[in-house]
């Protein structure tokens, strides 16, 4: 098939992009050498960083996705008066200054605030520990999987759950049984999203817990203290690690994925 | 059994108006109407899917109109099957089965027994993505019995099979239907009406403008759109007027429009009612015939279109005739559109309907 001017303006176009993204990465991993990299990964501050990282994510996903997944139902399914409203405030740590969302979950859980006396009298600090960690992560990655719930719910028709109510199933059980598989592709993508972005953060953490250190923080930390090739490997084993992470989890969650609905 | 009272469903540009249906026990009711009548909403309604504006809807003398879906024992069958795509057959079947046995044994017999009623054995362990339409509409009606319902509400259920499949599947619904099933099953085509139901009710525009046995209806039809149903096109409301002195004795006379009256043979008291011409009882011709036909009008052809049984002219003589004539008739009165013609039938032709 013959390539038109236009089709090879817009590859030409598209390619830029695409260099864009993968000339830094690529020029990170060139330039970090093997060496360099099984140091690092001997380094117990730089594994204990990314160990805290991937597990304060997960817990911030899998707690906030309790709520989440049930809001994004209800979203869809139900009309209520300032709808648009509830979905702007939804993707409002998207747009807001990541260290501007920081600022506002300190002033909701430091010490001097109910929530934060709260939490004292609980036994437990949200400041400088992993649950303060674990909420800055969800704040600023909660949209991802609300949007992917919201999208996996839309497609699947609500004639189905009609029919599972008309077949004399709960609500409940409709939702877990129907609406819930169905959308189960969807669902997993925004978990893996959330995931992914929680990991990913530093602005909010930074302001909320700079120690114990998640790995985003290590680097800026490193770079800050010592200088690019001292921040280079750890940068280049986190984005190694994280990439691991999730094609395990595409893996994993693949035979579960049947939401063609 | 089914009763719907006044019933009444607001949905913005359409609604259902003041719906009266009484299905009684083992019945197989048909409610006939064109796409967009109001039919799925009805059934919707029944089942409680959509809420009513106003009136009832009572199921064994008990007021459901505000029952829970899950809680009124009414089986709703959909056009399009929803079967749960992610479920395969036998857990599609089994889904209303869930804590009504307490051994699981005696569930996994039911699921086979209407399995075989529906000739699906072969097909338990498949998802339904991989069944044709025919093969998905046993399996959603097996799942809706399973539910053991009073009522099966069937929404047009052969609409989406070829000829053999429609004639497999109106076996087994008559036979579901002879077994004790109250059965009320909505659909555009009146030959499922006829071949399937002992009482008809006609909805159009969300309005049920006729009930009866099948008989009644379709023998006696009230209204235009009953009628182009059955394939009458001729169908014209008519005020009956007192015998004219100057006519024929034995004659009467239908007034249909202020330019327009038709004789008819039969006496008929005065008043309204309605007139039915079967387009196969008209004659066309250049000429006024000179013959016995008491109704002779000059009209305009406006229409012709090949149809079975022949070739379907319309004539506006006033009022639009619909009349069938043979290829050779066609050919032999070279007729055309714009062209000018003789329309006539006898008074005998006329069947009157009281209004």
């Amino acid at each position: 098939m013959k390539t038109s001017i236009f089709q090879l303006i817009l590859i030409f176009l598209g390619g830029l992009v695409l260099l864009f993204i993968v000339a830094p990465l690529l020029g990170i991993f060139l330039k970090t050498s093997p060496s360099d990299l099984f140091q690092t990964s001997q380094d117990p501050e730089v594994t204990r960083s990314i160990w805290l990282t991937l597990w304060t994510s997960m817990v911030a996903t899998l707690v906030f996705s309790i709520g989440a997944i049930p809001l994004a139902f209800l979203l869809v399914r139900k009309r209520f008066r300032m709808k648009q409203l509830v979905l702007g405030i939804i993707n409002l740590p998207v747009v807001i200054p990541h260290s501007a969302a920081g600022i506002a979950i300190l002033g909701f859980v430091s010490r001097n605030t109910l929530m934060g006396k709260a939490a004292s009298l609980a036994g437990f600090d949200f400041v400088s520990t992993p649950a303060g960690i674990a909420l800055a992560m969800a704040f600023v990655s909660l949209p991802f999987l609300i949007n992917a719930a919201m999208d996996g719910f839309a497609a699947v028709p609500v004639r189905l759950e009609n029919a599972g109510l008309n077949l004399g199933a709960s609500p409940a059980r409709v939702f877990f049984s129907i609406s819930l598989p169905l959308a189960w592709r969807s669902i997993v993508t925004g978990l893996i999203l959330m995931f992914a972005r929680g990991m990913s953060e530093f602005g909010a953490v930074v302001i909320v817990a700079y120690h114990p250190m998640i790995t985003p923080v290590l680097i800026f930390e490193r770079f800050g203290a010592f200088g690019l090739s001292y921040a280079r490997p750890v940068a280049v084993l986190f984005i190694l690690v994280s990439l691991a992470v999730f094609i395990l989890l595409r893996l994993l969650t693949k035979d579960k994925s049947h939401a063609k609905s | 059994m089914l009763r719907v009272e006044q019933l009444s469903v607001n949905m913005g540009e359409f609604s259902l108006q003041s719906i009266d249906l009484q299905v009684g026990r083992e019945d197989y009711f048909v409610v006939l109407g064109v796409s967009g009548a109001g039919k799925s909403l009805l059934l919707e309604t029944i089942a409680g899917i959509v809420k009513p504006s106003g009136g009832h809807i009572y199921l064994n003398e008990e007021d459901i109109t505000r029952k829970k879906i899950q809680s009124r024992g009414v089986g709703l069958l959909y056009q399009d099957h929803a079967l749960f795509p992610h479920l395969t057959v036998v857990e599609n079947i089994a889904y209303p089965l869930k804590g009504r046995y307490p051994a699981k044994r005696d569930a996994v017999k039911a699921v086979r027994d209407l399995a075989e009623q529906m000739s699906i054995q072969h097909l338990l362990h498949r998802k339904p993505g991989t069944l044709s339409g025919g093969e998905q509409q046993r399996v959603a009606l097996a799942r809706t019995l399973a539910m053991n319902p009073s009522v099966l509400l069937l929404d047009e259920p052969l609409a989406s099979l070829d000829v053999q499949m429609k004639k497999d599947l109106r076996k087994l619904l008559r036979k579901i239907n002879q077994d004790g099933m109250t059965i009320l099953h909505v659909t555009h085509d009146y030959e499922e009406a006829i071949t399937l139901g002992h009482k008809v009710a006609v909805l159009n525009e969300g309005k049920i403008i006729q009930t009866g046995s099948i008989a009644d209806v379709f023998q006696h039809p009230r209204h235009a759109f009953t009628a182009s149903f059955i394939g009458i096109k001729n169908f014209y409301s008519a005020r009956f007027l007192p015998p004219d002195p100057n006519a024929l004795p034995g004659l009467s006379c239908a007034q249909i429009s202020p330019e327009i009256s038709f004789f008819l043979q039969e006496q008929v008291p005065d008043g309204d009612g309605f007139i039915i011409l079967e387009a196969e009882d008209i004659t066309l011709s250049h000429t006024r015939p000179d013959s016995s036909a008491r109704n002779n009008f000059k009209g305009t052809i406006l229409e012709i279109s090949p149809g079975i049984k022949g070739f379907e002219v319309t004539a506006d003589i006033g009022i639009p005739v619909h009349a069938i004539i043979t290829r050779h008739a066609l050919d032999d009165l070279q007729l055309r559109e714009g062209k000018d013609v003789w329309v006539s039938f006898k008074a005998s032709a006329l069947r009157f309907i009281a209004g």
